[in-house]
């Protein structure tokens, strides 16, 4: 069979130089850290650098796709791909999780039972431990960090649960308002969510100063402070992340870059969002309640 | 930076852009299916020069010439750079190269991100030669002496290598988890209509399980190594059992992740087998479905029995029996995949050119293997094998001829498609015969040793062990060197040669094929049909 050489539907683009952009701005910074983790002082620099170059790298590669996307390149397949992508992207993110809601599980069902002197390992407790009583929260039995008073769940976080929720409502009304091509829905609908996600997390940096100056929480404070820091704060770097998608959608709804059957990106942040929503509510009731 | 003008036309180019844009900024999975394979066949030697240094040292008992830090260090990079080097990234070549042809589709679904899955492999690779090299430098530490395994506390303890590591694991996992994104979505989003996803050809259906399976499980290594990095400098305690945390925690994150990675090594292998065998036996796969079957059984319960790398960590008896059980039901499935090809060569009208013969040398050894690890299956036995020379015996016993065999299986298969030449027959079985008789002259006295309790990982050992090491030391270099003669016919190949028909092979069937060897640049612009 002879192959006909013609352009197929499918796009595929020009030979692009963001991905080796990326590759030396993500080995610079990890490069940096692993200085500036050991205290070479020049490593903070070398981070600095990587970052920017990986933000030029996210602008112009982001530009690359919404100029191609508004010149029509894509097609349904194409948008399939995007969409399909973005799919198992929040997949593996998902997993990300995953790990280290397991350790916070691990570590309070089964490692500080046996801490505690229960169970087949519980000779721990007798040999090493004797003494320690296994309740959470817990700082172990090296009492790590100094005494704390772990955060409650019905404060702060109970209201950031209100605002996160409440997001996840307005980028609907925004999508519905996409929808049917109105467009001053969609953008206060997105500011709304925007406003409400950079609430969240002035919200949460403020109880991150509440823990550290008043309650003594720190992530030195044994399992508790380790799980408790790790799992909000990945979810906190996520939120800040998915704020500022918001922000450029928000900035390209203005631009009426979305029409009622072309808006992949609106989407796939929507779904993001929504992502770090449940993401959320899983920390609300294991970290914060439970 | 950036093309200005976009319209259809343009977009397109029906041949290769020259120089160094071409390899540096491609968008065509010809070309980074290319600098997947050099970048492996590389690594595959940088980890093999590794490995003979460490058969050198074990040549005799006694310190030779490796202190025993520098000793653990390379033991340490051998593993890494194979795994993730070498093996990963040359099945991810494979794939690159092969799926689009074999599924009738234009490129890869996301050829942008395609790139930059392969560019985030040199960084990995440069932060990983980076924590070797480091503690040589003034101020740099000690030597990673954890093994690939990183446990802590020992990884907690490491100087700054550890942290080139860890960050070295996360750009692996980057580049692992986008380049399984691609191939989903290619694989689901881009084939010729007509094809569904049970009539896709069998190695796009082991890439498919592959890549799930990399999605899944490697981010969760992505979680551990970075709780192991702020246990190390952010004071949190996951790993520390005074904090309430527990060093086995990181045990169960690895091997999470690390019991699914020995079937993302093998599958695509198998995935090559699928192809190799029928070609030369002339008859179609003998059971497709249950193929499709059976590697979904080994991946499901794969996901599920992790902990058997770990029963001697002081497991209740109730998990280790389920670890157990769970372990010996995968040699079923496994089973079922060996007597498919059995199934497929018998009748057969077989010919033994070199691919075929790497297939059958894969069904023999890496069923060796497979029986060698329902021996370690075994709670009360593996106690005894635990950590002695047997565990090396077994996993290189599944992992040279499971994974590498099937790579090599599948680049001798597929160059003539590459290169548009034949390779060099008589070279090629030359180089199979060292390479599998190095091979086994290597591993197959390791078995003896282990179980006479020679421990692994160990610098130096007791007099009693001297010949056997002996015999696997000679062996080792016979099979290291082989691999120059490997090197020898790729280039051979790649210069010239025997011009290959677009049917390389006979009996070998599947889109690939109709199309001219070497294809040309962009393939399948228009999608086949497939009735």
């Amino acid at each position: 069979m002879s192959v006909k050489e013609h352009s197929g539907d499918y796009f595929i683009p020009d030979p692009s130089p963001w991905p080796i952009i990326g590759m030396v701005s993500l080995l610079t910074t990890l490069f940096g850290g692993a200085l500036a983790m050991n205290g070479i002082s020049i490593g903070k620099f070398i981070v600095g650098a990587g970052l920017l170059l990986f933000f030029f790298l996210l602008y112009g590669w982001f530009r690359d796709v919404i100029k191609e996307n508004l010149s029509d390149c894509y097609n349904k397949q194409v948008d399939t791909s995007f969409r399909m992508g973005m799919f198992w992207f929040i997949a593996s993110e998902v997993f990300f999780f995953l790990s280290f809601f397991g350790a916070l599980f691990y570590i309070r069902n089964i490692a500080l039972p046996w801490l505690g002197g229960e169970g087949y390992l519980g000779a721990t407790n007798e040999i090493l431990y004797t003494g320690f009583e296994n309740v959470w929260p817990t700082h172990g039995p090296g009492q790590l960090g100094g005494d704390f008073q772990a955060m409650g769940p019905w404060g702060i976080p109970a209201i950031n649960t209100l605002i996160l929720l409440s997001s996840g409502a307005t980028i609907t009304w925004a999508h519905w308002g996409l929808k049917i091509d109105n467009q001053k829905q969609l953008v206060w609908g997105l500011v709304a969510t925007v406003v409400l996600g950079l609430l969240f997390v002035i919200l949460q940096a403020y109880e991150y100063g509440h823990a550290y100056a008043e309650l003594n929480l720190t992530l030195e404070s044994g399992a508790y402070g380790s799980t408790f820091y790790m799992l909000t704060g990945f979810h906190g770097f996520h939120v800040t992340m998915g704020a500022i998608m918001l922000m450029a959608i928000l900035g390209r709804s203005m631009k009426t870059h979305f029409s009622a059957h072309n808006h992949f990106a609106f989407e796939a942040v929507a779904w993001y969002w929504h992502f770090v929503d449940v993401v959320w509510l899983g920390l609300f009731v294991f970290v914060y309640w439970l | 930076m950036s093309t200005t003008t976009l319209t259809h036309d343009e977009a397109h180019h029906h041949e290769a852009p020259k120089g160094w844009r071409r390899w540096l900024f491609s968008t065509n999975h010809k070309d980074i299916g290319t600098l997947y394979l050099l970048f492996a066949l590389i690594m595959l030697f940088l980890g093999g020069a590794s490995a003979m240094l460490i058969r050198m040292e074990l040549f005799q008992p006694g310190i030779q010439f490796l202190d025993p830090d520098l000793y653990n260090n390379l033991v340490t990079n051998h593993a890494l750079i194979m795994i993730f080097g070498a093996v990963m990234p040359a099945a991810a070549g494979l794939a690159n190269w092969m799926i689009p042809m074999m599924i009738g589709a234009p490129d890869m679904a996301l050829p942008r991100m395609n790139n930059l899955s392969f560019w985030v492999l040199p960084a990995a690779a440069t932060m990983l030669i980076l924590s070797f090299v480091v503690p040589f430098f003034p101020g740099g530490g000690t030597q990673i002496n954890t093994g690939w395994t990183i446990y802590p506390p020992l990884s907690v303890q490491v100087g700054m290598s550890m942290d080139f590591l860890i960050f070295a694991i996360h750009l692996l996992g980057i580049s692992s988890v986008l380049a399984s994104i691609n191939i989903i979505v290619t694989l689901l989003n881009m084939r010729a209509p007509g094809m569904t996803l049970m009539t896709m050809p069998m190695f796009c259906w082991t890439w498919l399980v592959t890549a799930f399976l990399l999605i899944l499980v490697v981010p969760v290594l992505a979680g551990g190594v970075t709780m192991l990095l702020f246990d190390r400098h952010f004071g949190t305690s996951f790993f520390d059992a005074a904090g309430g945390g527990d060093p086995v925690l990181f045990q169960h994150l690895f091997w999470f992740f690390g019991h699914p990675e020995v079937y993302i090594l093998l599958l695509p292998s198998i995935g090559v087998l699928s192809h190799v065998i029928p070609a030369f036996s002339r008859k179609p796969l003998f059971g497709y479905k249950s193929m499709v079957g059976a590697m979904l059984a080994v991946a499901t319960i794969g996901m599920v029995v992790w902990a058997h790398h770990q029963y001697t960590i002081g497991m209740s008896l109730g998990a280790v029996t389920y670890f157990m059980i769970g372990t010996i039901l995968i040699s079923i499935p496994v089973g079922l995949m060996v007597f498919n090809f059995i199934a497929t060569m018998w009748r057969g009208s077989m010919t033994f050119e070199t691919p075929m013969l790497f297939a059958v040398g894969i069904v023999l050894m890496f069923t060796f293997g497979g029986l060698s690890g329902v021996m370690l299956a075994v709670v009360p036995a593996d106690m005894q094998y635990h950590d002695s020379m047997f565990v090396v015996a077994h996993f290189h016993y599944v992992l040279m001829p499971g994974a590498v065999f099937g790579l090599f299986a599948g680049v001798f298969y597929w160059l003539p498609k590459w290169t548009g030449h034949m390779y060099d027959e008589k070279l090629g079985k030359i180089f199979f015969w060292t390479n599998v008789i190095g091979f086994n002259i290597t591993f197959f006295p390791q078995h003896f040793l282990g179980l006479a309790g020679m421990p692994r990982r160990i610098v130096d050992y007791n007099m009693m062990f001297t010949e056997f090491n002996v015999v696997s030391s000679i062996g080792a270099m016979i099979f290291g060197l082989s691999h120059l003669l490997l090197l020898y016919i790729v280039i051979k190949t790649i210069r010239g040669g025997k011009k290959a028909e677009s049917r390389a092979w006979e009996g070998a069937k599947g889109l690939e094929w109709e199309l001219d060897s070497p294809p040309a640049f962009h393939t399948w612009t228009v999608a086949p049909q497939i009735k």
